[in-house]
């Protein structure tokens, strides 16, 4: 073959060319500059444009940056360093540096007890990992189950008996529970339901007679001068007589439902656990730890709700109310599903209420309009009535994104698990519950770090959480007054920090759960 | 049985609402703590330290009163209110007395049912511009922006202001003190209104305070004082001596120093009045002989904590004015102690 064309064609080449590298404009970062950023008119022209701003930007903020002064104790004192250096302008870190603590922990939060804040800090991370990543051995989670009463213990102080006995309260109920729903024999647990539905039906019957007199008493008080007090007035006495009506009746049907799920155990378990653990807190708690606590005594330094402040009053709340709002969305949404009308209605009116009101609004009410309802001296704590406010808040959507992922299941997985003879509860737990919650991963992220920024509206009602800290007491000392990027950037960066991260472990965690493409 | 918590605390409130907390001296010593409103921060008046311990010229009110009831100054809880919430929190017994500049109105006293106890600091209303607007005087300003804090009296002085000379204006209002200062320097407003005090405190602290003026027009009066809620007046008396007290004290010449030695007798009878060598004061407010010795124990008279927290020495440097003492041409002035 290699000379048919030998008298025909001047030069046959016979070996291969060696590669020679692409043209200098075709490769490497000049292409993907040419592509990227110069590949037309417009683009060209945008790319410039979006060039001078950043340069612009870089030139007033770097300067700035770098000119930072960070020892100082007052603005005043920055100033003339930075007079001095003969440098125009600069950032005054040292109010960072100066009121680091504050910023951090709170102005009143104990010198000496900053190690429990960052230890309890630490065993979160501990805590949290079983529940976050499934890798993890399943044993962890008993350390999660634990760790709320340790921190409580580490952040709060006070004697470490005092969680403990909560806890071994907690305990005592659900072995009550489990006892009497599955422990013992039927005829015994007649006896029991006999007892419960008597004590609970005439218990609800005197509870009902006593509203019925307290409404009375409060008709009477309002009285029927003016322009709305007579409706109230008609409002309360009606609802008196519907309580004084039906307090027999109420009590006999309570009671009676009760004696009558003896033998699924159901109801009974469930209200006898409760009664047991309201009594045991009621009278147990207290005389326990005490007891306990002077044998043994293992105290740290109680500090009060109203000394925590700073970031770390910022974590407490979020990571608290994104825990305990979870469930209770859960809860809310299976509830707004649920075909007993009772149930499904006060699940709806209870969101679309908290849905229809702003978080400010209901934090208001905590601070300034309970304390117009409970006694002066009641000691009910500021930062409890915050959590309970705020979780209330954030169930609420939390239960509507959640509703959503229900929404979004096929009909065929309810029925499939009906199929498969579950009851209500393990379809829910085995089958609708995880495919529902993966769907809704995104919504509740969405929902949780919201909540984790809504937390800085705290400073509203003078809680000095990191925001109300730059606000109050740093920006009006007489030395930092007048001191605006530094602090709020600081700010920023903390906030953006832990909500970056937990938007970037919810990305993790969607593509751990894609089933779809398999 | 449980009762309706929710039931049970409605009547609590119908109670408090009949006004029948009387006896907050017996909670104060029960408690052992004095709960003293305070604001979240004013320069001089009240600001936590870099420790964290609150210092001010409203504080020091907190600490004389705490100092007469419990024997230490120390011994108060401070409660941080804002314009909004400060109120709420007197009347609805989270607090025993509220020192938080606030102004003594005619329906802040009658109609939100407080007792004023007295005026610690006398302060009108002033305007902030800068040097180079040219403006000499406050009724020149029309049409301008005015930065204004929200939800007090000052925003009520502006509008009375600039209707009564009929001029127009535009407000901007701000939340906090220190965000009306960003703005006003960041240009956002022409003018910048608050208590005259406020404005030389923050004028002070300006990169370059020569390039803004403080007009001479003061368009209001602001008594300042402590105040505590209807319906307990041995308590609101107890208050109210405590600041006169302090007041009285600087007129007789009784300081930090000499305070020893004076309260070992003196010749003069009203200052063995005041501090338990004589009479029955203390007894007839239901406190010690030496109560008005333990409040001025805690940083002296009235001059002295004025000139520690907001006097000329101090980075507000704020001139006594009007809150000189009478014999001085000022307004300061403490009825007898006898």
């Amino acid at each position: 073959m290699s000379d048919t064309h030998a008298q025909t064609v001047a030069f046959v080449r016979e070996t291969e060319i060696p590669q020679s590298p692409p043209p200098a404009l075709e490769a490497g970062a000049v292409k993907w500059v040419r592509e990227n950023l110069f590949s037309g008119i417009f683009n060209t022209v945008l790319t410039l444009l979006a060039l001078y701003v950043v340069v612009r930007f870089a030139i007033f903020v770097f300067p700035w940056f770098y000119n930072g002064v960070w020892e100082a104790s007052s603005r005043k004192e920055c100033l003339d360093i930075l007079r001095e250096a003969g440098k125009g302008t600069g950032a005054c870190f040292a109010v960072l540096v100066d009121r680091w603590d504050h910023l951090v922990f709170g102005f009143k939060y104990p010198q000496d007890g900053y190690w429990r804040i960052l230890l309890a800090f630490l065993l979160l991370i501990v805590a949290a990992g079983p529940a976050l990543f499934s890798s993890l051995p399943r044993r962890m989670l008993l350390f999660t189950a634990f760790y709320p009463f340790l921190a409580f213990w580490l952040v709060w102080g006070g004697s470490l008996w005092l969680p403990l006995t909560i806890l071994g309260l907690i305990i005592a109920t659900m072995l009550v529970f489990r006892l009497i729903s599955s422990q013992i024999p039927v005829n015994i647990r007649q006896i029991v339901s006999g007892v419960i539905g008597v004590i609970c039906g005439a218990g609800l019957a005197y509870l009902l007679f006593i509203g019925a007199q307290e409404l009375v008493f409060i008709a009477n008080s309002v009285g029927t001068e003016g322009m709305i007090a007579p409706i109230a007035y008609g409002v309360f006495w009606i609802m008196a007589i519907f309580a004084f009506v039906f307090c027999v009746p109420m009590g006999i049907f309570v009671g009676y439902a009760i004696y009558n799920s003896y033998e699924d155990g159901g109801l009974v378990s469930i209200v006898a656990s409760l009664l047991f653990g309201y009594l045991a807190f009621v009278y147990l708690l207290s005389p326990i730890w005490m007891a306990l606590n002077s044998i043994i005594p293992i105290e740290l330094q109680a500090v009060a709700s109203r000394d925590m402040g700073g970031f770390m009053l910022n974590m407490l709340l979020g990571t608290i109310c994104v825990s305990l709002s979870i469930p209770l969305g859960i809860l809310l949404a299976l509830g707004r599903q649920s075909p007993m009308p009772l149930i499904k209605g006060v699940c709806v009116v209870f969101i679309e209420f908290i849905r229809g009101v702003p978080l400010i609004t209901l934090l208001f009410v905590a601070n300034v309009m309970l304390a117009y309802f409970l006694p002066p001296e009641s000691n009910f704590d500021l930062i409890l009535r915050v959590i309970i406010m705020i979780t209330l808040f954030s169930s609420a959507y939390i239960a509507e994104v959640i509703r959503g992922g229900l929404a979004a299941l096929p009909k065929g997985q309810y029925e499939a698990a009906d199929s498969l003879g579950l009851d209500y509860g393990q379809a829910t737990r085995l089958i609708i519950l995880p495919q529902a919650l993966k769907i809704s991963i995104p919504g509740i992220v969405n929902v949780a770090v919201g909540l984790f920024k809504d937390t800085t509206l705290v400073s509203i009602i003078s809680m000095f959480d990191l925001v109300g800290m730059i606000r109050g007491p740093i920006q009006n000392s007489t030395e930092w007054t007048s001191v605006y990027w530094e602090v709020y950037g600081f700010g920023a960066m903390l906030f953006f920090v832990v909500c970056y991260s937990i938007s970037q472990y919810s990305q993790w965690l969607e593509r751990q759960l894609n089933t779809s493409h398999h | 049985m449980k009762k309706s918590v929710f039931l049970g605390a409605l009547t609590v409130a119908g109670i408090i609402a009949g006004g029948a907390s009387a006896a907050t001296l017996d909670e104060v010593k029960a408690r052992g703590k004095l709960n003293c409103g305070v604001t979240t921060g004013v320069p001089g008046f009240a600001e936590p330290d870099a420790s964290g311990v609150w210092q001010g010229f409203d504080v020091a009110v907190c600490r004389a009163v705490a100092a007469a009831v419990l024997g230490d100054g120390n011994a108060v809880e401070f409660v941080p209110t804002t314009g909004k919430t400060r109120f709420t929190a007197l009347a609805s017994g989270e607090i025993d007395l509220l020192a938080r500049n606030t102004t003594w109105t005619f329906s802040r006293d009658v109609d939100l049912k407080f007792e004023f106890i007295g005026v610690n600091y006398y302060d009108g209303q002033g305007f902030m511009v800068p040097k180079e607007l040219g403006v000499a005087s406050a009724k020149d300003l029309d049409g301008a922006t005015v930065c204004i804090q929200t939800g007090t009296t000052t925003e009520l002085n502006l509008a009375d202001f600039f209707r009564a000379n009929s001029i127009s204006y535009e407000p901007v209002p701000i939340e906090t003190g220190a965000e009306a200062v960003q703005q006003y320097i960041a240009g956002a407003c022409d003018v910048y209104t608050t208590d005259a005090s406020a404005l030389a405190a923050q004028r002070a602290n300006f990169e370059d305070p020569s390039a803004h003026v403080l007009l001479p027009e003061i368009i209001s009066k602001e008594p300042l004082g402590p105040l505590v809620r209807h319906g307990d007046n041995e308590w609101a008396d107890i208050s109210r001596w405590t600041l006169n007290a302090l007041i009285a004290a600087e007129e007789l010449g009784v300081t930090s120093v000499n305070l020893e030695e004076l309260s070992a007798g003196t010749e003069n009878p009203e200052i063995n009045r005041l501090l338990g060598t004589e009479g029955e004061l203390g007894s007839m407010l239901g406190l010690d002989a030496g109560w008005a010795k333990a409040a001025l124990g805690v940083a002296g008279n009235y001059g002295e904590i004025f000139e520690q927290n907001i006097g000329a020495a101090t980075p507000i440097g704020l001139a006594r004015g009007l809150n000189a003492q009478w014999t001085d041409g000022g307004l300061i002035y403490s009825p007898p102690f006898r």
